[in-house]
């Protein structure tokens, strides 16, 4: 799958820490999608990402609805999703919910937060 | 003292590199942040300037000369290893003659992440250090992937300069065309002419007049070519001032004899650059492909050109074919 090379690749590991940026833990991380279009904008001005949107519905169960404009995006977010859960170590399920005006639905079950143990981030690891 | 407390509670969410000093200027309590960068040195009961040092303004060496500092941008550095380097904004407190010194890292924290091993969870909330460190690190990714892409489409570009046909100056084809042609015709047992065309003083107008009135003169000479051979011929410029001519299906002596005459003449005429004149001629021999037994692009390129230093040998402004050569197999 697409989204899950892009984040457990070894060539990847620099993405992989860019969306580790977005939180201490996969929560906060699921948080943080409602500003990647903008991040990713800072970073590279003319690339521009389809908008997220996180709702949480309980601490539990949370829906991500990603906008039209680049198809297949949302099935790419899937691997993401489920490659940086593994990463925080955090349990997850999740499913294509199919479409909600225009909007593509992922709907992320989250099992366990602190599942397995995660991947170590060290902020200055890229620097030196 | 509880007034002190409930400052350095509310300090420590706020910004975890406080310092709170007393008036003679002994740190009375430090942001947990800023104490994980001296885990060896309870840094409590420590002298401020004992610590750090001003390294902007360099005036300040004294307590009450730092406590006169209120609102202004502070530089200093840790005394000891590793000499991490701070702003710092003095805050004095007028009930107690004490100060609030608040510190971050400025610039520094690239390295201050690293040499501490900092999480996010040592920044405020509203610090933008995390943002800056994503900032920096994204940005670095993104120059990074346009830097290979870069190598990518010069590598590209190189090896599509290798595979060309086409001489960039004049827009003729290039030698490599010429041979992938000569090898066609010859795989096809085609019959042709081949012409060797060699500017004569080319070499004295690039001396004289420069290298552009040399080019303009090269593009003049192909424009020549083109307009005096057909849509079917290859025209090649194979070297500075060599061109080769192959007409396809065309053996007649007499015809060639003209073309190259007429060829002659045209690039005889004074061509003028920058209202300089740039006087040119050339010279020609001609091999025709009935003339081999077992034709091989070697031995017509090696016949045309024995007729071209004939032509030379003889004055040059001429054309000679091989075929009339004195010592020609025919």
């Amino acid at each position: 799958m697409w989204g899950t090379y892009l984040v457990s690749h070894p060539s990847m590991e620099g993405l992989r820490r860019l969306l580790r940026f977005g939180g201490v833990n996969y929560v906060e991380f699921l948080h943080s999608l409602d500003d990647l279009a903008d991040r990713v904008r800072l970073a590279v001005s003319d690339l521009t990402l389809p908008i997220l949107e996180l709702r949480e519905l309980s601490a539990m169960e949370y829906q991500l609805c990603c906008s039209p404009g680049l198809p297949g995006f949302s099935s790419v977010m899937v691997g993401i999703l489920r490659a940086m859960a593994d990463d925080y170590g955090a349990l997850v399920m999740l499913s294509h919910e199919g479409q909600q005006q225009d909007s593509d639905v992922i709907s992320i079950m989250l099992v366990e937060s602190a599942f397995a143990e995660g991947r170590h981030f060290d902020l200055g690891a890229r620097n030196g | 003292m509880t007034d002190t407390q409930e400052l350095a509670g509310l300090l420590e969410t706020l910004c975890p590199m406080y310092l709170l000093v007393d008036q003679n200027g002994c740190i009375q309590q430090a942001g947990p942040t800023l104490q994980k960068l001296r885990p060896e040195l309870p840094l409590v009961g420590q002298g401020f300037l004992d610590v750090f040092e001003l390294i902007r303004p360099r005036t300040v060496t004294t307590v009450p000369a730092l406590m006169s500092m209120a609102g202004a941008k502070l530089h200093l550095k840790f005394h000891d290893e590793p000499r991490t380097t701070l702003k710092g904004l003095v805050a004095p407190l007028a009930r107690s003659g004490g100060a609030v010194i608040n510190l971050s890292f400025g610039i520094s924290i690239l390295d201050a992440v690293r040499d501490y091993a900092l999480t996010s969870a040592d920044f405020s909330g509203t610090d933008l250090a995390i943002e800056l460190l994503y900032l920096v690190e994204a940005k670095s990714a993104a120059m990074e992937a346009s830097r290979s892409l870069n190598l990518r489409f010069q590598g590209a570009m190189l090896a599509a300069e290798e595979q060309a046909y086409t001489d960039t100056l004049t827009g003729l084809k290039n030698r490599r065309a010429m041979d992938n042609e000569l090898a066609h015709l010859i795989s096809t047992r085609s019959t042709f002419a081949l012409m060797h065309l060699d500017l004569d003083f080319f070499k004295s107008v690039n001396d004289r007049l420069g290298h552009a009135a040399g080019d303009f003169v090269l593009q003049q000479a192909a424009r020549i070519m083109l307009e005096e051979t057909r849509g079917e011929d290859t025209v090649a410029r194979v070297g500075g001032d060599e061109f080769v001519i192959i007409f396809k299906d065309l053996t007649q002596g007499d015809t060639l004899e003209s073309i190259a005459d007429r060829l002659i003449s045209r690039l005889t005429e004074p061509m003028m650059f920058q209202n300089q004149r740039c006087s040119i001629s050339a010279s020609i021999g001609t091999a025709l492909s009935t003339q081999f037994q077992a034709l091989k692009a070697a031995d017509i390129l090696h016949g045309a050109d024995l007729a071209l230093y004939q032509a030379k040998r003889d004055g040059r402004s001429c054309h000679r074919l091989y075929s009339t050569l004195t010592n020609a197999r025919s």
